[in-house]
């Protein structure tokens, strides 16, 4: 990936908005009520030099709602399962860190945060990590790579409400300023709705929203052609 | 946490759709909601505290909201304000992480998906959305139409709950 640092990463361009994603994988106990899942865990930061909306400091109330907005696509969609995260029951478990970072903020970040998500995953190598019975240690393998089984392909498409009648798909950050509302619809490659997030904003018909529905499935047919063409082309580690 | 700064953001977003914010310049009006006990549907439950206190505030809104929230069944059945059991989403693998307390052989078994709606009290438009779980859009559709009409009843709240507060001086 991009970042040749971290286990996958990736980065994307939807216009001028440029989101970069970057997965750590670490091994961390398992949760008690929960011995057989692993953590996902991400993070969207929009840093101060990527518009000069953010100033620099604690994180502003639109990355937190986006880091939670993320969270929630990965739980609805199921992309990842935890289980899949688990090595040994109990006692060892796969976090996976997903730091996606805006570096040019023009509009759409969710759908561009999305993106870089689905792509960094696709792209993360894990080590095999085996339990050595006599110490109770773990040993890591970092020759022995696998993939992530990544089971969803989540797609978010956001639209800008202007005038509870006319809807943009994909709006630039100026077109953001002027709207009423946004709305963002996440599928996957079933059809199924991962998400419906409007946070508030001016009103919409039910058939509206189903137009928009419509579009959000198309548009998933597009994007998963491209992420797929990508993915291909480069060569794994 | 993000959680609780995505929830206000929903609400911020919400009520600034409806306030008329144009007839008060230079005005800051702040919402402040405690949350006294969670039994499930808090969503909608501080969407309707929500509008209820802008009403008794007496700020001019240009229409009322009500939120609604519909858990989606295994089996396709739709149940209106689920309690916290009801909500728990599932999917599929694993045991949901059930609050303590003696075992519900009634309630209904886990949902698939849970939906929050904030309808508009003009044209029953949908002011906001939020879904948790995922679920087909023939399903979503169905759950906006039951909460449609649950806004109805809730509506019908207000005006008899305004009602009885302005009757008595």
């Amino acid at each position: 990936g991009s970042i040749t640092t971290a286990d996958g990463s990736a980065l994307v361009k939807l216009g001028n908005t440029t989101v970069i994603c970057g997965v750590k994988a670490e091994l961390a106990a398992p949760a008690a009520d929960s011995a057989n899942k692993g953590y996902i865990v991400p993070n969207v930061e929009l840093p101060s030099l990527c518009s000069e909306k953010f100033r620099s400091g604690p994180p502003g109330e639109e990355a937190q709602a986006a880091s939670q907005f993320i969270a929630d696509v990965i739980e609805n969609s199921q992309m990842i399962v935890k289980e899949d995260l688990c090595i040994a029951n109990g006692k060892l478990a796969w976090v996976l860190y997903c730091d996606i970072i805006c570096l040019d903020y023009d509009g759409n970040l969710l759908d561009a945060s999305v993106f870089a998500l689905l792509a960094a995953l696709k792209n993360v190598q894990l080590p095999s990590v085996v339990i050595n019975e006599e110490t109770g240690l773990s040993e890591v393998n970092l020759k022995q790579k696998t993939p992530l089984i990544i089971r969803k392909h989540p797609v978010a498409t956001s639209f800008a409400i202007f005038d509870d009648t006319l809807l943009i798909v994909d709006p630039t950050a100026e077109e953001e300023d002027l709207a009423t509302g946004t709305v963002t619809i996440v599928t996957d490659e079933e059809g199924r709705l991962c998400s419906v997030h409007k946070p508030g904003g001016s009103p919409l018909t039910g058939a509206k929203l189903q137009d928009c529905i419509t579009r959000a499935i198309t548009r998933h047919k597009e994007v998963k052609k491209l992420i797929d063409k990508v993915i291909k082309s480069i060569t794994p580690k | 946490g993000v959680l609780e700064r995505s929830r206000e953001q929903q609400l911020r977003q919400t009520c600034e759709a409806v306030v008329l914010g144009v007839l008060h310049p230079r005005t800051a009006i702040t919402l402040v909601l405690q949350v006294l006990s969670d039994a499930g549907s808090l969503l909608s439950c501080c969407l309707n505290a929500a509008c209820m206190a802008l009403l008794d505030a007496g700020l001019p809104l240009c229409s009322l909201f009500c939120g609604v929230t519909c858990a989606l069944g295994p089996d396709g059945t739709i149940t209106l304000d689920p309690t916290t059991r009801q909500e728990q989403v599932s999917a599929g693998r694993g045991a949901p992480v059930c609050p303590p307390g003696p075992p519900d052989h009634l309630a209904p078994q886990e949902a698939r998906a849970v939906l929050t709606f904030a309808i508009d009290s003009r044209e029953r438009k949908v002011l906001m959305s939020t879904t948790k779980g995922s679920c087909s859009v023939e399903e979503m559709q169905q759950c906006l139409a039951a909460a449609q009409r649950a806004a109805d009843t809730v509506f019908q709240f207000y005006r008899d709950s305004l009602r009885r507060r302005y009757s008595k001086s």
